[in-house]
């Protein structure tokens, strides 16, 4: 972006070329938020309907538009037009301020998501760590909108929220290292770089250490991003909607922007650090065509993340809250130590690694995929399809045989 | 050409949002609103940090001040019962000594910054960015490493501390259920 930067501002110095940066950065900025991260969190509430849908056989969102997909528009304009209510009791300045303090901690972690080789908004030195600081601003905003409603629902989900987020960002943290250990830097694009483009040379194969550090950092991303099998903050059958519950119109829609959009933050952190981000075998020296093959690469392999969070939501019951944390500190934090120190100890030991290594966890992989393959195949054959004519007439029999 | 350096206006910027949050933790009666002002001034100081391009010590500050000190000091205030009728201000001393404590306090700093040997570059010489995380790993697992690790045994003293005294007392042992 820099390089970008400096072609186009030519020889300009002083004040001038820091105004040209600063508008520069504004604009590309403003480019990524309103022509990608909005829009993404609005089309992926349409897409998670639909899919939750095919997997539970119902139909979901089809009218507005070919296949429903103008649905989340509908939805957007219909919230911008609701009322927006404040109750009375509640402490007024922070409920409105609540909302716009989640979506900067959300927003701002995306000057750092790569999107292809050369575009990213500042590929900071000091990268994954400047993400995982900004996002824990978001926890203070969610603090702030379950104190502010004064409702003991509201406060009760904001504390839940708060606890597990801070509680999930060890693991999630220490999960980061086996990729930093063996990239040896904190820039995104560093970190990117030190892969390759086949998957056996992703980091998450790199050895049985950094698998288990992949695995661990989805899971504690998934209970950072208040997602489901994590979703109790907002568990609706005990806390009405958590520290949403008071919040209506806009306010309300901008909480949810930040947690869907959240999917593709989580998306793109995993692809950068365990699934070689945006990496593209040197195919042609058009730098035009290999920044949109890599924006291809990056895109799809996020999106693909996304997808995989979208069905663990349809499939998975929420933990309790005891579990939650059990699992966090009982399983998780020794584990990711494990991972942590395992990865390190290996790169001692074999400094260049190890490609038969690599390429045995590669294939346990690609055979455990397989086997799930296979056996999903076997049950949708197994299955058979209920007729509910023939059940709403001999109800009793249908369900007792 | 010589003109206002955009540096000085962030600087004067970040400077306000320290102070200001700084004045908000005193001044407000609220302390919801004061713990929250703390979070303005710690972005601030994370702000004064990068300015001073030591970036790994600005992430540090978001993440563990924001993340972690801040949000724990909001669930002991917002946990609290009533919390905003409490008057939170010590009246034991009344505000005249207090402003002279204040006072002298800001003229031992001030002393303390005149004193203190600054390394500043020579004069015209522009000094490239760069990384500070790697002189700070040296640094921390090198000439430092004994203070760490004792800070480290510090740190997990407060823990096994904290466990003891949230534990709960019992009394008697418990009485298996299939007698």
């Amino acid at each position: 972006m820099q390089a970008f930067l400096d072609t186009l501002l030519g020889d300009a110095v002083g004040l001038e070329r820091q105004l040209g940066y600063l508008a520069g950065m504004v604009v590309f900025g403003a480019v990524v938020v309103f022509g990608f991260v909005l829009p993404f969190a609005g089309i992926v509430t349409w897409a998670e309907r639909r899919i939750w849908a095919r997997i539970q056989s119902r139909v979901g969102p089809n009218r507005v538009g070919p296949f429903g997909f103008l649905q989340w528009l509908a939805d957007g304009v219909k919230n911008i037009l609701k009322e927006d209510i404040i109750p009375t009791v509640a402490d007024r300045p922070l409920f409105r301020f609540a909302p716009y303090v989640v979506m900067v901690g959300f927003i701002a972690a995306f000057v750092c998501i790569p999107f292809s080789g050369d575009l990213i908004i500042a590929d900071l030195n000091i990268g994954i760590l400047y993400v995982t600081a900004v996002t824990s601003v978001v926890v203070v905003g969610i603090l702030m909108a379950g104190w502010s409603s004064n409702n003991r629902w509201s406060l009760l989900g904001g504390i839940r929220a708060a606890t597990q987020i801070i509680s999930y960002e060890i693991p999630a943290s220490l999960a980061i290292f086996p990729a930093v250990l063996l990239s040896g830097t904190l820039s995104m694009q560093g970190i990117i770089g030190e892969q390759g483009a086949a998957p056996w040379q992703w980091h998450m194969f790199h050895s049985p250490f950094t698998l288990l550090g992949f695995g661990l950092f989805f899971t504690a991303a998934l209970a950072e991003g208040n997602r489901t099998p994590f979703d109790l903050p907002e568990a609706e059958s005990e806390l009405v909607a958590g520290f949403a519950t008071e919040y209506s119109g806009m306010r309300s829609t901008l909480f949810f922007m930040a947690e869907w959009g959240n999917l593709y933050v989580i998306g793109a952190l995993v692809t950068t650090l365990y699934l070689g981000g945006w990496q593209v075998p040197q195919f042609t020296y058009n730098p035009v065509l290999m920044n949109l093959a890599q924006m291809g690469v990056f895109l799809g392999k996020s999106l693909a993340c996304v997808f995989f969070m979208i069905w663990l939501r349809a499939t998975l019951p929420r933990v309790r809250v005891d579990q939650l944390m059990a699992l966090c500190w009982k399983y998780m934090v020794p584990l990711a130590m494990l991972s942590v120190f395992g990865t390190a100890t290996l790169m001692v030991a074999l400094p260049n690694g190890s490609h038969t290594l690599r390429m045995a966890t590669f294939a346990v992989v690609v055979g455990v995929v397989i086997r799930f393959a296979f056996k999903v195949r076997f049950h949708l054959k197994r299955s058979r399809a209920l007729d509910y004519s023939s059940l709403s007439t001999g109800a009793s029999q249908g369900l007792s045989s | 050409m010589q003109g206002p350096d955009l540096s000085v206006v962030a600087f004067l910027l970040l400077s306000a949002l320290t102070l200001g949050g700084g004045g908000g933790v005193i001044f407000s009666g609220n302390i919801v609103y004061s713990a929250l002002s703390l979070m303005v001034s710690f972005l601030g100081v994370a702000g004064l940090y990068v300015m001073l391009e030591a970036d790994f010590v600005a992430g540090v500050q978001v993440l563990v001040y924001v993340g972690g000190v801040l949000v724990l000091t909001l669930f002991a205030v917002m946990l609290t019962h009533r919390i905003e009728d409490i008057k939170v201000s010590n009246r034991g001393v009344g505000k005249l000594p207090g402003l002279a404590a204040a006072l002298a306090m800001f003229a031992g700093l001030i002393a303390a910054l005149e004193v203190a040997p600054w390394k500043l570059p020579a004069e015209g010489v522009v000094r490239e960015a760069f990384p500070s995380t790697q002189s700070i790993g040296n640094a921390l697992l090198g000439r430092y490493v004994l203070p760490f690790e004792v800070a480290s045994i510090v740190l997990l003293s407060v823990l096994v501390g904290a466990v003891v005294l949230s534990r709960k007392e019992v009394a008697e042992p418990r009485v298996s259920d299939d007698a």
